[in-house]
């Protein structure tokens, strides 16, 4: 199996002189080609850190992450962005949709700047929101707004997913369908997938679920037998 | 200090630009006001000190020669509280290394009493001694004019002879504040002076021994001036007067207030646009500052704040900016207002400048400002008021849009997502988009108006110079000669052509509405001097009837057709009915033209002549002054391009400045407005902006969802500006429409162009500044949080 992360010693440290926190004290972690992991911990363990510095969106104070061949911790702020435009899905808590747009829309906000994009439309109906495409986001239930944001983040046909509490907005009949979108996504097109969750219940779904505590990876567990969404409950 | 008072200050701290952008409007407006009513409440208070001190005259007149005796049968009219006969003289001034001939003004002042009537400030030297023949004062703008000081001399012609002048006292009179020349648009302090000497040097120069040939009176206060100006017309009428007329119809008067007039107009129009912009700009930022603090609203109602107590936290932040906006304003306008008015006293003839310093302006200034501040922020004062804890402490519910137009934007395709982005946005807040466009049309209006001004003045120069008066000089005879003078005046050196005119004071009158002028006569195919009709297109002369100028029409309410009752003033003193026949368009004064012949013909003159339109050849022009200032039947003598050239540099230099600071204002207006719509915009969509950071898009492509937005309305707002200053215009130039002048309002393209650069290029400035904070928008902070 191919890594996709590659992650070594990796330190990050917010704040400077008399109030520094640790969020990652030297970590050491691998993400492999199209498996779905979860990321499982209190807040503050370190887990949404850990994601934030693998999307992109902020840099490790010290250690490694390699992305492919590519050392990423290396990367410029506009290598960053390109990274996360041609590489990355991101799926929030909170969703992150632009009122203004339609849920097509919103798909198509994604696919305008991707080398290599589906059809919005087919997008949106893989997350089963084929009829709901000219809706605007106040139109929208939250379950129905989380798959939208999965179908934006698919639609790019990204290598990586990444799930900030993708479920943590969501009553647990909801967060199913929402699970469902992910692991199918996962499966049809091979899509790396890291979700973050604080959910015991969620960590069935995965491949491996990664244990986070106070900066620390602190166990890594392997799933012999997946759970479908479906099957848990919460 | 308590906890809130802490949060206000660092509230304002944390917002100081958006503050000051506030602020700085609000100040416009009050700066306006104050220099504007400053200024002129100075000029009112320094004209009326001046015109009381010196004692103005109220009703004036001029007749040919009237006896001394007549002056007490004037007195004795119901009502004069003082008379004041005296000669007076148009002659021609020959000043030591001029080369162009002056005009001047000789009047006569009394030997064995004081004047009663429009009295001299001594400004130095002395008045003229009786005996020393010579001896003259004159007004200090001509001594300026030609920096003649005490014991300078210059030439005169009176009656024919050349004598010297010697100055013993330099003065300013109060009927001369604005001294204008014959024929002049402009005073000139170089081409016209104000010669007094003794009256009995006078009478014997100009042969009026024993008699008068011009009065001025005082009025008592509850005197009826119409009664008054009839009986004076009723006793100067075997003498030759040419009709009475009141103070307001005096040169001077009514220059000066018609400058009071504009200042007057200025704090009416200009002040309200910048309060109701900064009113705008409160509504905008406060109301965007309590959607954010909903939460916090709610908290501290929770802990026991009352609603008023609430209110009040963020009344007292509209309050901390108004207090800011008002002394700023205040400083400025004091300080404007204070060289606004000693510009005015330069460019008039004051001997004195009271300054008033009028507390209950800056009461009013203030007050006004905070009423406009109140208003702008009542709205979401109200709502911070009514805002339950509970609701409050719940996010607002979700923005709603909805697709126009059946979805257009979206099924056209046209635009990219991010563009969609952007003017969905500005749809959804359809009013606040709307007041932005307007206070950016407003900020391009000002420079257009400005700038039209100049425009406008342009096209009122070729109009009357180049369409209508063409000629290059008007020479006006000390006497009214027979028609065969125009031969003489051809045979002046390098006259190229000459045409006759005669000039004769009359009296028009429709019904109950009535107005003195003189009726100029010309030769039908007139070319030097032409007229003009309603289109400006060059007209013939009829040869019958009135060609009446269209003020004057409206003064009398006639038009083509009706028949106007002529009241000859001169010679048999006719009563004619004439019809009008036609009505011409002119600028300057007011005009009644007629056919040359059939002018003289209705006076019972037999054909006579003024003077003559003359066109020069520029070479032998010194020749042409040479032989003027030694030709003692002339009165005075016009120059075209010498006027043209003075009027166009008191113009430039006075618009010069009122463009500067309609520029300032603009980009003060704009930048204020741009500048908070684009901080609003990223505090309202901070989060939509970073998760498209967070999706990839470069920061130049997020900025372009703010610049799209803002450019639109900015856009938008430009022809709305233009309407909005060419309305202006219009209205600033009909309000300053005089009988002495009108400016038609002329805007050019290219004067929109550059309004329209000039805000554009704040509003860039203003949306780099806020694009910087685009670039440093937090991703993460800004994921983790709920809207």
């Amino acid at each position: 199996m191919k890594t996709v992360f590659d992650i070594r010693d990796l330190t990050k440290v917010y704040g400077t002189g008399e109030v520094e926190v640790q969020a990652l004290r030297g970590i050491d972690a691998t993400l492999n080609e199209g498996e779905l992991a979860v990321l499982l911990g209190p807040s503050g363990s370190g887990k949404s850190t850990l994601l934030n510095i693998l999307g992109g969106l902020d840099v490790a104070t010290a250690g490694s992450v390699r992305f492919k061949d590519r050392e990423l911790t290396a990367f410029t702020d506009r290598q960053l962005t390109l990274f996360r435009r041609e590489h990355v899905g991101f799926v929030f808590q909170f969703y992150n949709l632009i009122p203004s747009l339609t849920a097509r829309e919103n798909v198509a906000l994604a696919t305008e700047i991707a080398p290599n994009p589906m059809d919005p439309a087919d997008a949106l109906a893989m997350v089963g929101l084929g009829d709901r495409m000219t809706h605007f986001p106040a139109q929208l239930s939250g379950g129905e707004q989380q798959r939208v944001a999965i179908a934006r983040a698919v639609a790019k046909r990204p290598e990586i997913m990444l799930c900030d509490e993708p479920t943590g907005a969501l009553d647990s009949k909801t967060g199913a369908l929402v699970l469902e979108a992910l692991v199918q996504t996962n499966q049809e097109l091979g899509t790396t997938t890291a979700v973050i969750t604080h959910n015991v219940a969620i960590g069935g779904i995965a491949n491996r679920v990664i244990h986070f505590a106070d900066g620390l990876i602190t166990r890594v567990d392997t799933n012999e037998t997946r759970l479908t969404p479906g099957d848990i409950e919460w | 200090m308590s906890v809130l008072d802490r949060k206000l200050i660092r509230d304002l701290i944390r917002m100081w630009a958006q503050s000051l952008a506030i602020a700085l409007v609000m100040a416009c407006g009050v700066a306006t006001l104050i220099l504007s009513v400053g200024a002129f409440r100075s000029l009112d208070e320094t004209r009326t000190a001046y015109y009381e001190r010196y004692r103005f005259g109220d009703v004036f007149a001029t007749a040919v020669r009237a006896p001394m005796s007549l002056a007490n049968t004037i007195a004795a009219i119901d009502g004069v509280a003082a008379v004041e006969p005296r000669l007076q003289q148009q002659v021609l001034v020959d000043v030591e290394n001029m080369r162009e001939p002056a005009s001047g003004l000789m009047i006569s002042l009394p030997m064995e009493r004081d004047v009663a009537v429009n009295a001299l400030f001594l400004e130095e030297g002395r008045l003229p001694e009786p005996g020393r023949s010579n001896e003259a004062v004159v007004n200090a703008k001509f001594a300026e004019g030609h920096k003649l000081g005490l014991g300078s001399s210059f030439h005169a012609l009176i009656n024919g002879a050349r004598t010297r002048l010697d100055i013993v006292g330099i003065v300013r009179s109060p009927q001369y504040i604005y001294a204008l020349g014959p024929g002049e648009m402009m005073p000139d302090a170089r081409r016209y002076g104000v010669i007094w000497m003794p009256e009995p040097t006078l009478a014997a120069l100009f042969d009026l021994d024993g008699a008068f040939n011009a009065v001025s009176l005082r009025m008592l206060r509850d005197g009826n001036e119409t009664e008054i100006i009839r009986a004076l017309d009723d006793a100067l009428e075997p003498y030759g007067g040419t009709g009475a007329y009141a103070r307001k119809d005096q040169m001077s008067h009514a220059f000066l207030d018609g400058e009071l007039t504009q200042l007057d107009g200025m704090a009416r129009i200009m002040p309200p646009i910048f309060l109701l912009v900064s009113a705008f700009l409160i509504n905008m930022i406060l109301s965007r500052l309590i959607s954010l603090e909903r939460e916090q609203i709610g908290l501290m109602k929770a802990l026991g704040y009352g609603r008023l107590a609430v209110a009040w936290h963020y009344l007292k932040l509209v309050l901390v900016i108004t207090a800011l906006g008002v002394a700023i304003g205040a400083a400025l306008g004091t300080w404007a207002g204070r060289g606004l008015t000693i510009q005015y006293s330069e460019f008039f003839s004051f001997p004195f400048l009271i300054f008033q310093s009028s507390p209950d302006l800056y009461l009013l200034a203030a007050g006004i400002s905070v009423a406009a501040a109140i208003l702008g922020a009542l709205r979401s004062i109200l709502e911070a008021f009514a805002l339950p804890a509970a609701v409050a402490m719940r996010p607002p519910a979700p923005a709603v849009y909805r697709a126009l137009f059946g979805d257009l934007l979206g099924r056209v395709r046209l635009f990219s997502q991010l563009t969609v982005m952007g003017l969905r946005h500005l749809t959804r807040h359809p009013v606040r988009s709307a007041m932005t466009a307007f206070g950016i049309a407003v900020s391009v209006a000002l420079p257009g108006v400005g700038m039209g001004t100049l425009d406008s003045i342009e096209d009122m120069i070729d109009t009357v110079y180049f369409q209508a008066d063409r000629q290059d000089a008007t020479i006006t005879f000390m006497a009214e000669r027979g028609i065969d003078a125009v031969e003489d005046v051809q045979n002046l050196p390098g006259i190229i052509r000459a045409e006759a005119f005669l000039s004769v004071p009359a009296r028009l009158r429709n019904g109950h509405r009535s107005r003195q002028i003189g009726i100029v006569g010309k030769p039908a195919k007139t070319d030097l001097s032409r007229v003009l009709d309603v289109n400006l297109e060059p007209v013939l002369l009829p040869e019958t009837g009135l060609s009446i100028g269209d003020r004057m029409a409206m003064i009398l309410d006639v038009q083509v057709g009706d028949v106007v009752r002529v009241e000859m003033l001169t010679g048999e003193r006719r009563v004619v009915d004439a019809p009008v026949t036609q009505v011409v368009r002119h600028y300057l004064g007011l005009n009644v033209f007629m056919e040359i012949n059939a002018l003289a013909q209705m006076t019972g003159t037999g054909t006579r002549m003024s003077g003559a339109y003359i066109d020069v050849d520029a070479t032998e022009i010194d020749e042409l002054y040479r032989t003027i200032k030694s030709t003692p039947v002339l009165g005075s003598v016009t120059l075209q391009s010498v006027a043209l050239q003075l009027f166009r540099e008191t113009m430039r230099e006075n618009i010069a400045i009122m463009l500067g600071v309609y520029i300032g204002l603009a980009v003060v207006i704009a930048f204020g407005v741009v500048y908070n719509s684009a901080r609003i915009q990223l505090s309202e969509r901070s989060r939509e902006l970073a998760t498209l950071r967070v999706l990839g898009f470069r920061r130049g492509e997020v900025s372009r969802v703010l610049f799209v937005e803002t450019g639109t309305i900015v856009l938008v707002a430009q022809p709305i500006g233009w309407v909005i200053g060419t309305g202006f215009g219009v209205l600033i130039t009909s309000s300053l429409a005089t009988d002495l002048f009108r400016i038609p309002f002329v805007v050019n393209a290219d004067t929109y162009a550059i309004s329209s650069l000039v805000v554009i290029a704040a509003a860039v400035v203003s949306a780099l500044i806020v694009r910087r904070r685009v670039n440093r928008l937090d991703l993460i902070q800004v994921l983790k949080t709920r809207e």
